[in-house]
């Protein structure tokens, strides 16, 4: 689990004070102030400056072409990331609570979430051929893994005494299971979910810049190839925005048990 | 024993300017004689560890003085000041050996003489099966003799404990108390041990300082009389329940503010 | 320990039966081989194009851009990561920041960074580096989180001068979560070298493994990716013991 626990690191030291508003306004102003440099610096053949992205963002919002390959990504990502989150589940649990299952499969697991996907992207080409299923499949590559890692981490580590206890008070296993081993779970599954939804995303993204003609992926290769600087910046602002909101979101959630957890315990 | 004073304390305090601010210590007025069995003991939370680190230089006094050997601290730790604290401070990526040695890396000691003390260290902890071994293999008590012994090559003329067997189980902690008094015996030292365990300070010390709640002060000092040597066998002594009865009655009040802090 | 490897045996035994069934499946004709081939054509193809030297070019060229993002993650991700330790208010600032590059799929700016810098080793030494640095800056700042307070104590009571408290006691307390920091960090800048040649480059293990793909080369293909695959899965495994090593002689047992 050392690989994946290191991505919730940061999650797990939530308890830190929250930064100064103005070392946070710095902070933008100096990601806009480099973007904007080297936007004008290279004369916008690489990347468009903030502003005029905006501008071209807010044109393309209007344009149908645009919404329809936003569509088409979504619903890979959607499908993708629905079934990465309840095929780990399930794999997990069952890896969870059956430990030798578990030790068998748990290197496997780990080795394949670190060896480079992108090789094998071919293989599902050739196997679901070009178009939406090939993304989803090659989404699911990468979001399955960690959503099974995460989930049997949380079973497998489960304090000992929460189960003994709900023996003492003679829970049913439902109860059991809806009232201790889901709530102690939660913040680590939720971490799953967090990490599965940005590698189902990528996953599906490689694929449309790979090979489609169709999506966000495809869009920002092709606008590349066009020389069409400002259309590719915009599709980058806005799949690294959709991420951090999304994920945000996700975080607040984690932070949340986990201070209800703390203050449990303290 | 002489009576010659070793360390000794002034007025003083010690204030954490916080948020929040806290007036952890003082203030305290204390001499220490050289050879000195000295304990300490008081409520949780009271300042003992703060005075420890006065003590030892650690941390200077907001104001008031600490002299060793006639010499003022001021933020430094002297030469012949060795420490040993509450937490298990074995370097998990040394053996026992390097452990124990890790004091002398700084000394530029011939090879041999550093080897020498080395050994003598491990030998006297009880340590020279386990030279080779990593901390992460030996038990709790195990441990901290490895800190003790990494203390004693240093040959320290004070030795400053820590709740060393804070974490140790009653049997262990008898044990070890046995082991700390031969140490003090044979290396001559002056010893100042920290301890929440009454029955702890009764058993060991020459003198037994009780503090109050916090910011900590002396409010009784009890001599125990006991012979130079002593072993943990003075439990059965008649006594060490007076002893430890007086403490008791002395410490009461002030654990129960610190309690009712708590609440 | 008898259940560790009583568990490696039946891993082994279950990897063995795939490949096994894979092997039966494509000899049989039930799997089509325009699809996949069979895994020993696979080792057949890797080795032929091994021993023929056609893969020495890209082997080098891949290695080298990977060898490169590496070690200028670890110099960044830790200098990154001292700084940020240092000085609690970039910490605040930062940590969310750590937080979420994770959920940012570095390697959209892929594209950005070819137009930026040209086709070539460049683009793919950044987007190593991009991959790599954040695991290297978490490690570094969870490793000199991880120094016990009391170990500080334990310098200042032996009079060590700042130089040595570093290389004496910060360093090897943090080593293990460094360690595990530069082993996600290879692998990572492996992923986003590999990726990078595979989606647009002219050269490298991924272009070989594209290009065969593009022009319906499925011996040539599968042959590299089994080698790449094959390298990722032996480094990140040696790693992976080490890190064990390292582990195991500071925890109990």
């Amino acid at each position: 689990m050392s690989d994946l626990s290191l991505e919730t690191a940061q999650a797990a030291t939530a308890t830190r004070r929250p930064a100064r508003v103005l070392d946070v306004v710095v902070l933008i102003a100096v990601v806009l102030g480099l973007w904007h440099v080297i936007g004008t610096w290279t004369h916008g053949v690489a990347i468009a400056p903030p502003l005029q992205t905006l501008v071209y963002l807010a044109g393309l919002l209007h344009t149908e072409m645009f919404w329809s390959h936003a569509a088409a990504t979504l619903e890979a990502f959607l499908l993708a990331f629905v079934l990465s989150a309840l095929m780990g589940l399930a794999l997990g649990l069952i890896f969870g609570v059956r430990r030798f299952a578990g030790e068998v499969a748990e290197p496997i697991l780990a080795g394949f979430y670190t060896i480079p996907k992108v090789t094998l992207y071919p293989v599902v080409l050739l196997l679901f051929g070009l178009g939406m299923s090939a993304k989803v499949a090659f989404g699911v590559m990468h979001g399955l893994v960690p959503m099974t890692l995460f989930t049997l981490g949380a079973v497998r580590n489960l304090p000992p005494v929460l189960v003994r206890t709900a023996r003492v008070l003679r829970l049913s296993p439902g109860r059991t299971m809806r009232w201790v081993l889901i709530p102690a779970c939660l913040p680590d599954i939720v971490n799953g979910l967090r990490i599965s939804f940005s590698l189902s995303l990528l996953g599906v993204l490689i694929g449309e810049m790979f090979s489609s003609q169709r999506g966000l992926g495809f869009l920002l290769v092709n606008g590349m190839a066009q020389n069409n600087v400002p259309l590719s910046t915009a599709i980058v602002t806005v799949i690294v925005a959709i991420a951090i909101a999304a994920n945000t979101l996700m975080l607040r959630f984690v932070r949340r048990f986990a201070r209800r957890a703390d203050e449990m315990a303290g | 024993m002489t009576g010659q004073c070793h360390v000794s304390l002034r007025e003083a305090v010690r204030r954490y300017d916080g948020p929040p601010a806290v007036h952890a210590l003082g203030p305290v007025n204390l001499e220490i004689r050289r050879g000195e069995f000295f304990s300490v003991v008081g409520p949780s939370g009271c300042g003992k560890s703060t005075l420890l680190d006065v003590i030892s230089g650690l941390v200077r006094p907001s104001s008031g003085s600490v002299h060793f050997e006639d010499k003022e601290l001021r933020g430094e730790v002297p030469d012949g000041v060795g420490v040993v604290f509450q937490e298990d401070s074995s370097m998990p990526w040394l053996s026992v050996r390097d452990n124990v040695a890790f004091g002398l890396r700084t000394s530029g000691l011939p090879k041999k003489e550093v080897a020498g003390r080395v050994d003598h260290a491990i030998r006297f902890m009880g340590l020279a099966q386990f030279a080779g071994h990593y901390p992460a293999q030996l038990s709790g008590g195990m441990r901290q003799r490895v800190c003790i012994a990494r203390t004693l090559v240093l040959r320290p003329r004070l030795i400053l404990l820590d709740e060393p067997f804070g974490a140790l189980d009653q049997q262990t902690r008898l044990l070890m108390g046995d082991e700390l008094l031969r140490l003090w015996r044979e290396t001559g030292a002056t010893v100042l041990l920290i301890t929440h365990a009454l029955d702890e300070a009764a058993m060991l010390s020459d003198r037994v300082g009780v503090m109050s709640a916090r910011p900590g002060h002396f409010i009784d000092m009890v001599e125990t009389g006991w012979p130079r040597d002593r072993d943990s066998r003075v439990i059965s002594d008649p006594k060490f329940g007076a002893l430890t009865a007086r403490l008791w009655s002395s410490l009461r009040e002030e654990s129960l503010k610190t309690m009712g802090h708590a609440a | 320990m008898r259940r560790r490897r009583a568990a490696f045996v039946v891993r082994a035994a279950i990897l063995a039966a795939l490949i096994a069934m894979l092997e039966v499946g494509c000899r049989t004709g039930a799997i089509d081989p325009l699809t996949v081939i069979p895994p020993s054509d696979m080792v057949a193809s890797m080795v032929g194009q091994i021993g023929s030297g056609e893969l020495d070019a890209s082997i080098v060229s891949t290695f080298s851009t990977i060898l490169i993002a590496f070690v200028l993650a670890v110099i960044l991700g830790i200098a990154t990561g001292a700084t940020i330790h240092r000085f609690a208010r970039l910490r605040d600032v930062a940590d969310p920041l750590l937080a979420s590059y994770y959920s940012v799929p570095t390697f959209i700016f892929y594209p950005l960074l070819v137009a930026l810098l040209g086709l070539g080793k460049a683009p793919l030494v950044v987007l190593g580096i991009l991959s790599a640095v954040p695991a290297v800056v978490i490690s570094t700042l969870s490793g000199l989180d991880s120094v016990a307070p009391v170990l500080m104590k334990v310098a200042r009571v032996h009079r060590l001068t700042a130089a040595r408290t570093l290389w004496w006691i910060v360093l090897p307390a943090a080593l293990p979560h460094l360690f595990t920091g530069f082993k996600l960090a290879l692998s990572y800048a492996l992923i986003g070298v590999i990726a990078g040649e595979f989606i647009l480059s002219g050269s490298g293990l991924g272009y070989a493994i594209s290009f065969a793909y593009q022009s319906f080369d499925n011996r040539t293909m599968y042959g590299a990716m089994l080698f790449v695959l094959l390298v990722a899965v032996i480094a990140n495994g040696i790693l992976y013991m080490w890190e064990g090593r390292l582990a195991r002689r500071r925890s109990r047992g």
